[in-house]
């Protein structure tokens, strides 16, 4: 099988700082991969490196097209990668603002990615915003209400609708669950593991909620200064934690 | 189906002194497929620890962990998660939930996760619950809320869902009441009649004695210093 992801070598300095250093991984499709660690470790510059949002100083981010085969997103043109942030890749911000166009109904935004990959019929434009409203728990109702007049959490969940209506096969996600109460995020994280294996998604999420990646990572990675010092099997890392920072990090957790 | 070759295994607290504690050592299993095997030992002696190592939850220091063939203790995430959906199958004594989903779809979801029919999961699901005598109208809710008792229940329901060939049982008829417990046995009986491989914590010793083929003491596995 071939990974769908391959990751080799990324690197990205801000001046004579590190942000990310000597990171290598592969992913296969119907992977979730998280990456966890404290504030300024390193996990939002690495998501942003490789979902193309920064260009690493290092690296490869070699990715199997549909089309092409595996292909290295650092090195090919900026339409290419546009293309793909389209398609294939789907990124989840932390903040949903940053991911929604606030002034866009809410079936506009779902709408929006459908017209960026060719599709133009009202009709069925409209129909499958309605149905992927209803995936993501939002009565069809507010299909024409602003995102604006959304609380947090519908908002969110409608950035993910944003996202997945496409289909793509790569979801990158920047603590999709942060700043959101524990009964939303409860619904959030059923919603997404339900949608990741109807849609045998990929996806990497980062976020330093140790109780989140427990629920829906297969696999886990764990920065601290910018490198990689732990990585394996979720449950394995969490129960059996071998590098000194995951064993403080995962002894720090306040139990309910 | 299971062999344990020389796996030793030890925690190393980084944060508390760099103390290492050594748990196992030269420890050696072998089981075949149909059998049973109990492992007994004080508390504290490594019976969990030993069906966590050959789970992957625990990485293994030392020695070789295979399960159908596959070496656990150096296999790949996605090996090891392979090996979990079809092969290996755990019973802990503890149900970990996403929360807010349904009981039923709870207990299928290990058939789910292999690709089964979805409606022919749920039917296996439901009868599984109806032998362990959950309530149908528990069905749509999720087990959370549950007293202690149906929730490991429904623990069992989950981890005999999908007919794995490797089974590890933590504890399986712990704070059952007797029927249930019946219910419990027969099930390990039929999993290995199919020719399931079982290692099993049975504190209770009339159902470790009913269902178990062998014993194994895990003292033999622990070190001297800890003893």
């Amino acid at each position: 099988m071939t990974p769908l992801l391959q990751v080799k070598g990324i690197e990205k300095r801000y001046g004579t700082r590190i942000g990310c250093a000597e990171v290598s991984f592969d992913l296969y499709p119907g992977e979730v991969m998280g990456i966890v660690g404290e504030s300024g470790s390193g996990k939002s510059t690495l998501l942003n490196c490789l979902a193309g949002h920064l260009e690493p100083d290092a690296g490869q981010v070699v990715f199997d097209t549909k089309t092409d085969g595996p292909m290295d997103t650092v090195t090919m043109s900026e339409p290419e990668r546009r293309m793909l942030g389209r398609t294939d890749w789907a990124f989840v911000h932390q903040h949903a603002r940053d991911g929604l166009r606030m002034s866009v109904s809410a079936g506009g935004n779902i709408g929006e990615r459908l017209m960026a990959v060719g599709e133009r019929h009202y009709g069925n434009i409209r129909t499958k915003a309605i149905d992927w409203l209803g995936r993501v728990e939002i009565d069809e109702t507010r299909l024409d209400d602003r995102p604006t007049s959304f609380s947090g959490g519908m908002q969110q969940r409608l950035q993910i609708a944003r996202n997945l209506v496409t289909g793509p096969r790569l979801v990158f996600m920047d603590e999709p669950t942060g700043g959101l109460d524990v009964s939303v995020q409860a619904r959030l994280l059923d919603l997404l593991r339900g949608l990741v294996r109807e849609m045998g998604l990929s996806a990497i999420i980062v976020t330093h909620d140790l109780a989140v990646v427990r629920l829906l990572a297969d696999r886990l990675m764990v920065m601290k200064d910018g490198h990689v010092v732990e990585a394996g099997l979720t449950d394995q890392v969490l129960d059996d934690p071998q590098h000194a920072y995951t064993q403080l990090l995962v002894s720090s957790v306040l139990q309910v | 189906m299971i062999e344990l070759k020389n796996v030793s295994k030890s925690f190393t607290l980084h944060n508390q002194g760099s103390v290492t504690i050594p748990v196992m050592e030269r420890a050696s299993l072998k089981v075949e497929p149909g059998e049973c095997v109990a492992l007994t030992g004080a508390s504290g002696a490594g019976k969990s620890t030993l069906m966590r190592v050959i789970y992957g939850n625990y990485l293994a220091g030392l020695g070789q962990v295979l399960v159908a063939g596959l070496d656990v203790a150096k296999a790949e995430p996605r090996e090891i998660l392979k090996l979990r959906r079809e092969t290996l199958g755990y019973v802990s004594q503890f149900l970990r939930v996403v929360p807010r989903v349904p009981t039923l779809e709870v207990v299928a979801e290990p058939l789910l996760a292999t690709g089964s029919d979805k409606q022919k999961a749920l039917e296996k699901a439901a009868s599984l619950l109806t032998r362990l005598s959950i309530p149908d109208r528990l069905w749509p809710l999720s087990p959370t809320t549950f007293s202690g008792g149906e929730q490991q229940r429904v623990n069992i329901a989950r981890g005999f869902a999908h007919d794995y060939p490797a089974m590890l049982l933590d504890e399986p008829t712990a704070s059952l009441d007797v029927k249930n417990r019946e219910t419990v046995l027969t099930l390990i009986k039929e999993a290995k009649a199919r020719g399931a491989a079982i290692v099993g914590i049975f504190h209770d010793i009339e159902a470790r004695e009913t269902v178990c083929d062998r014993e194994v003491n895990v003292s033999e596995f622990t070190p001297e210093m800890v003893a």
